[in-house]
């Protein structure tokens, strides 16, 4: 059709303009750079700012002692432990109800309507706002159930919060396990749950304790529920997890953040560069984990 | 072919069976969460609307829960969190965009291998500590030398979205370098053997063959900026107003929700309730986004 006419043309209508292409492709290529630029300047201003303001705070007294009404004296032992204790209850309630539901959704689930609900509801609970969250810990654990609000409450919330994110983060690991895998026990004669046990479990590993180390991270930074559940609060005593007051690092910081005075401000920046520390840990730790989950792994 | 065959395990063992009822039940768990959430929200602000009428609550343009007279236009905290969440996403997209394309078009392996993990750092700082940094990095030393400590306050929907839009732009970078990666090489070889710039290709070929996952990683961010707390709680102020001002304090949905959990509030009272319908407000807003993220991926992906 069109084909003929191309010779026909003039020979200056096509005008490659190399020159003009090319220097617009390094000037996007400069706001690729630009951009890049900007994330890393913002991360390294809030590392240096936090710190600058925490270097005086920060010492064994601030790490042992308990909040006091002078910043000169304020610790954050309460809140560690607080945040230890709901790291610990977090891990143990979804560690195996995630890897569960996840086992049932990559392995056993047939594609059936209920199923597809089932994927579809938690692919959408991970899109929930984490306040929500804190809505329903507050009308269900800490009133209907009346553990009132304590470290159990706060736990059992930041477990269904986390949740998804473990079921999301264990089907992927799951599915990245090779089918051959599977065949391989079924052809052993396993049953499906054998197979499941002894053959995808410990391939999929590294990839589930990954997430859900990660996910751990998130509760014990999550600090928008907590508040709902009660974490906001002037405690001076190491919390127990079933009752009593309690309080957590990032609601700590929070608290010392909502202060006009400088003093404040530093003991809140000292409480961050602990969180951060602890992330660094945890993260430190999921990469520890996968390289030593993987080493008899191999495909 | 006349004998039966003989069974061997015709049945599945009774243990096989209970393990993956309990598997089931784990997996239905999250059903639950959800009729948990939507029960509460539902049940809490059915009562809320007994004593304040719907038409007051979605057409009102003032809220005022804490001083007398009370007032519950609940457009006064949308428009708030709006206001946050378009300042976000106007910082985000662009970065997060850009960052994407760097790590999938330009970034020798070596390059993303540093850079990717350090994004991935800035997602996992927690939100408070973004809000810290809103608070005494962001307005005072940025913002107010820069606007004049006269057109800015210490508070602002300025200082709160640039915040969220820090925390949200990994987000967008993530999952639309995610989608650009999947684009097959073909098409960009194709492209190149017709004459195309790198420039070109990426504009024409690569951006819009990745537009379904790139639409639904800046849904997803919005989703994020509307439910975004503590970053916002220590940045924007308290005082809701409906406003497109964006060097104004103002107060978004989660602050209030914030806000109210601090104070003295008695279980029963029309403030305790007022939370519940913003509660529900906000699940709706952010549920509507999800959907439609999803949505965008399904109808607009093209498959190659």
């Amino acid at each position: 059709m069109a084909a003929a006419t191309p010779a026909a043309r003039p020979a200056t209508r096509f005008e490659p303009a190399l020159m003009r292409r090319k220097l617009s492709g390094t000037v996007f290529y400069g706001a690729c750079l630009a951009a890049i630029g900007l994330l890393l300047l913002t991360l390294v201003a809030l590392l240096v700012d936090v710190f600058v303001r925490a270097a005086p705070w920060l010492d064994v007294d601030f790490l042992t002692g308990v909040p006091s009404s002078r910043p000169a004296r304020a610790g954050i032992l309460p809140a560690m432990v607080g945040t230890f204790e709901i790291g610990l209850i977090v891990g143990a309630v979804t560690f195996p109800i995630g890897v569960a539901a996840a086992i049932y959704l990559a392995e056993y689930a047939a594609d059936s309507r209920l199923n597809r609900l089932l994927q579809t509801n938690i692919s959408n609970l991970a899109g929930v706002p984490s306040i929500i969250y804190g809505i329903l810990g507050l009308a269900v654990f800490v009133r209907a159930l009346a553990l009132g609000p304590t470290i159990l409450s706060a736990a059992l919330t930041l477990s269904l919060l986390i949740l998804p994110v473990v079921i999301i983060a264990s089907i992927e690991a799951l599915k990245a396990v090779p089918q051959a895998q599977r065949e391989g026990a079924y052809a052993l004669g396993a049953s499906r749950w054998q197979m499941v046990r002894r053959s995808v479990l410990p391939a999929a590993a590294p990839g589930i304790m990954t997430g859900i180390i990660l996910a751990m991270a998130r509760a014990i930074g999550e600090a928008a529920p907590l508040i709902l559940i009660g974490a906001f609060t002037f405690v001076t005593f190491l919390p127990n997890p079933i009752e009593g007051q309690y309080t957590v690092l990032p609601i700590q910081i929070y608290g010392w953040a909502t202060r006009p005075q400088a003093d404040f401000q530093g003991i809140s920046a000292a409480a961050i560069v602990v969180v951060l520390g602890l992330m660094l840990v945890l993260n430190g730790l999921a990469l520890v984990v996968r390289a030593r989950l993987s080493r008899h792994i191999q495909w | 072919m006349t004998a039966p065959p003989i069974s061997l395990t015709h049945r599945r063992p009774i243990s096989e069976r209970i393990i993956e009822r309990l598997l089931f039940a784990a997996a239905a768990l999250g059903v639950l969460t959800t009729l948990g959430i939507v029960a509460v929200l539902a049940f809490e602000t059915f009562e809320f609307f007994l004593e304040v009428s719907p038409i007051e609550f979605f057409t009102g343009t003032r809220w005022s829960a804490l001083i007398k007279p009370q007032s519950w236009g609940v457009l006064a905290l949308v428009s708030g969190t709006v206001l946050v969440a378009t300042i976000a996403l106007v910082i985000a997209i662009p970065l997060g965009l850009l960052a994407a394309v760097l790590l999938a078009e330009y970034a020798t392996p070596r390059v993303r291998n540093v850079v990717k993990p350090i994004l991935e750092t800035i997602a996992g700082v927690p939100t408070i500590v973004l809000g810290f940094f809103g608070l005494n990095f962001i307005a005072p030393q940025v913002l107010r030398p820069l606007l004049g400590p006269d057109n800015i306050g210490v508070f602002s929907a300025l200082s709160g979205g640039i915040v969220v839009g820090i925390l949200i732009t990994p987000l967008i970078a993530s999952i639309s370098e995610d989608a650009m990666r999947a684009v097959p090489r073909g098409m960009r070889e194709g492209a190149y053997a017709m004459g195309a710039t790198k420039f070109e290709v990426i504009r024409k070929v690569v951006f819009p063959a990745a537009l379904s996952g790139i639409m639904a990683s800046i849904i997803l961010a919005m989703s994020r900026a509307i439910g975004e707390t503590m970053a916002v709680v220590l940045t924007v102020g308290t005082k809701p107003q409906l406003t497109f001002d964006p060097t104004e304090s103002v107060q978004t949905m989660t602050a209030f929700i914030v806000q109210i959990s601090i104070g003295e509030t008695a279980q029963g009272s029309i403030e305790y309730k007022s939370l519940f319908a913003v509660g529900a407000t906000l699940f709706l807003l952010t549920f509507v986004l999800n959907l439609l993220s999803g949505w965008v991926v399904r109808r607009f992906r093209t498959a190659y």
